[in-house]
């Protein structure tokens, strides 16, 4: 066996001696494996936009979507296991339904991500369980307020502004800083969240991929929802012309 | 020895009747004391009048919640857009339409989080509604309510109601409650006559009914919803609607 969990990493309950806990280590290696999921956050709301990377040609188009509705004003993407993401998934629309029949009003997305962490983080306290395999981003835009935040297998979770998680997560982190966050409109952000998908992906190791884009904004009138169609092809169409730009600068440097 | 002549010590003793249950000793209460508070209704709402006509349906309801035959409450809408197709109205206990209505409308979020396009349909939520109710009266726990469902299906106009003993039915007219008995022979007669109406005559019949309700209905008020569901227009739910009321017409004055 190899010497890198030597013995401390059969269990999410225990610590390794300098205290690390290799079980949520290793879930954060599955969120790594897969396809880059990102957040914008502009003016007037939201955009998550998702690089599904498509392991078969025999897969149907448009099966096995990366970015859910948890409630009508709140998205979820993730990147990781889809098959935990989907019981994140449905504990999470669970919390807003029960929020809403309990106190009559939509759940502020403070308190869902307080929720779904809590409970993501309660999976790296016990031997019997393993931790979750994916990290998820929860959008939201109340009161004319955009919100997002990040959760990641440990439980740990932050706001963002903009957020990456997946695969090329460093580079698309790098890529959303050089945007102009506070300044952008979501109608645009669309562009450029299209933009870095397309840019951060890998074409020598994964060869497919599908585009998923979804946007909670004042054009939404604060549901969240797949972008229209019209404003998809747009942003993709923007986004091929880019790396057509970028591929053609690269050849005239050599 | 064993003694033959000795009577036989008995076969069971210190326990209940055949029959009857064990009562413990420290049980304060028989088990028979349950509150059944829910077998009442409390603030109750009075009749709904709907009309299919030939391209939707209208349906119609007061505002009054009573208190028995206090009137308690004077703004409690019940004409409810469901979804896109479907428009429910209730009467009864408004405390349990409440309830219906949270649920019914949690299915919708649920269902528009799938996002695969498809939408709960008037018959689907017709047949819910007549299990749900029917599995509650079963329990000795009735859903006080009658409901009407109207809508659009596959482009033909549906409009059914269920009752609070799970009964159910679809027709091209339905009232409940006290309508049932008042409006209900003179839409028939109407309808008679004319068997297609258009939108505006449904729509007065429909208030004809709301009018001859207030008049006659000691547990209504002149105040009311009414709601359009319509092949073309969609749906559309107005008011408050004031019953034109004339006093003229009365005996004793």
């Amino acid at each position: 066996m190899s010497s890198i969990g030597t013995g401390y990493d059969l269990s999410a309950s225990q610590f390794s001696p300098d205290g690390r806990v290799f079980q949520v280590e290793y879930a954060m290696k599955a969120v790594e494996n897969s396809g880059t999921v990102i957040g914008l956050k502009g003016t007037d709301g939201i955009v998550l936009a998702a690089e599904k990377l498509i392991l078969s040609k025999l897969h149907e188009t448009g099966t096995n979507k990366r970015i859910f509705n948890i409630d009508k004003h709140i998205g979820m993407a993730f990147s990781g296991l889809i098959a935990d993401a989907r019981q994140i998934v449905e504990i999470a629309r669970k919390e807003a339904s029960n929020y809403r029949l309990q106190y009559g009003v939509n759940i502020p997305l403070k308190y869902l991500n307080d929720r779904v962490s809590m409970y993501m983080h309660a999976y790296t306290l016990y031997s019997a369980v393993r931790p979750y395999g994916c990290s998820v981003i929860l959008a939201s835009y109340e009161e004319n307020e955009p919100v997002m935040y990040l959760i990641d297998p440990s439980g740990v979770s932050y706001g963002y502004h903009g957020c990456a998680t997946g695969k090329a997560k460093q580079s698309a982190k790098t890529e959303i800083e050089k945007l102009k966050l506070g300044n952008l409109s979501c109608k645009e952000l669309v562009k450029e969240a299209a933009k870095i998908i397309y840019l951060v992906h890998d074409e020598l190791k994964d060869k497919n991929f599908e585009l998923e884009l979804s946007w909670v904004c004042k054009e939404s009138n604060g549901y969240h929802v797949k972008v229209p169609d019209s404003v998809f092809a747009e942003a993709e169409k923007a986004a091929k012309q880019a790396m057509e730009a970028d591929s053609e600068s690269d050849t005239d440097d050599m | 020895m064993f003694d033959i002549t000795a009577p036989a010590p008995p076969l069971w003793s210190n326990g209940p009747s055949p029959g009857a249950f064990y009562n413990f000793p420290s049980l304060q209460s028989a088990p028979s004391d349950f509150v059944t508070h829910s077998q009442a209704p409390v603030t109750t709402a009075t009749s709904i009048v709907a009309v299919a006509y030939n391209n939707g349906v209208i349906i119609a309801g007061d505002l009054l919640g009573s208190y028995g035959s206090l009137a308690r409450y004077r703004n409690c809408p019940r004409i409810l857009k469901v979804n896109d197709n479907i428009i429910l109205g209730a009467g009864g206990d408004y405390g349990d339409f409440q309830y219906i209505k949270d649920f019914v409308q949690e299915k919708i979020v649920s269902e528009e989080c799938l996002d695969d396009g498809v939408k709960l349909k008037p018959k689907s939520l017709y047949c819910w509604l007549t299990r749900i109710m029917y599995q509650r009266r079963s329990k000795f726990d009735p859903f006080w309510n009658n409901l009407v469902v109207g809508g659009i299906q596959d482009g033909n106009v549906f409009l059914g109601t269920v009752d609070k003993l799970g009964t159910a039915y679809t027709d091209k007219i339905i009232c409940t409650g006290y309508g049932a008995h008042i409006a209900t022979p003179m839409l028939r007669d109407a309808l008679d006559r004319n068997p297609n109406p258009s939108q505006a005559e449904a729509r007065r019949l429909v208030e004809k009914s709301m009018e001859v309700l207030f008049y006659r209905d000691a547990r209504s008020y002149s105040k009311y919803l009414i709601g359009v569901i319509d092949k073309d227009e969609g749906i559309k739910i107005e008011g408050p609607v004031e019953v034109p009321t004339n006093w003229e017409i009365a005996n004793f004055k």
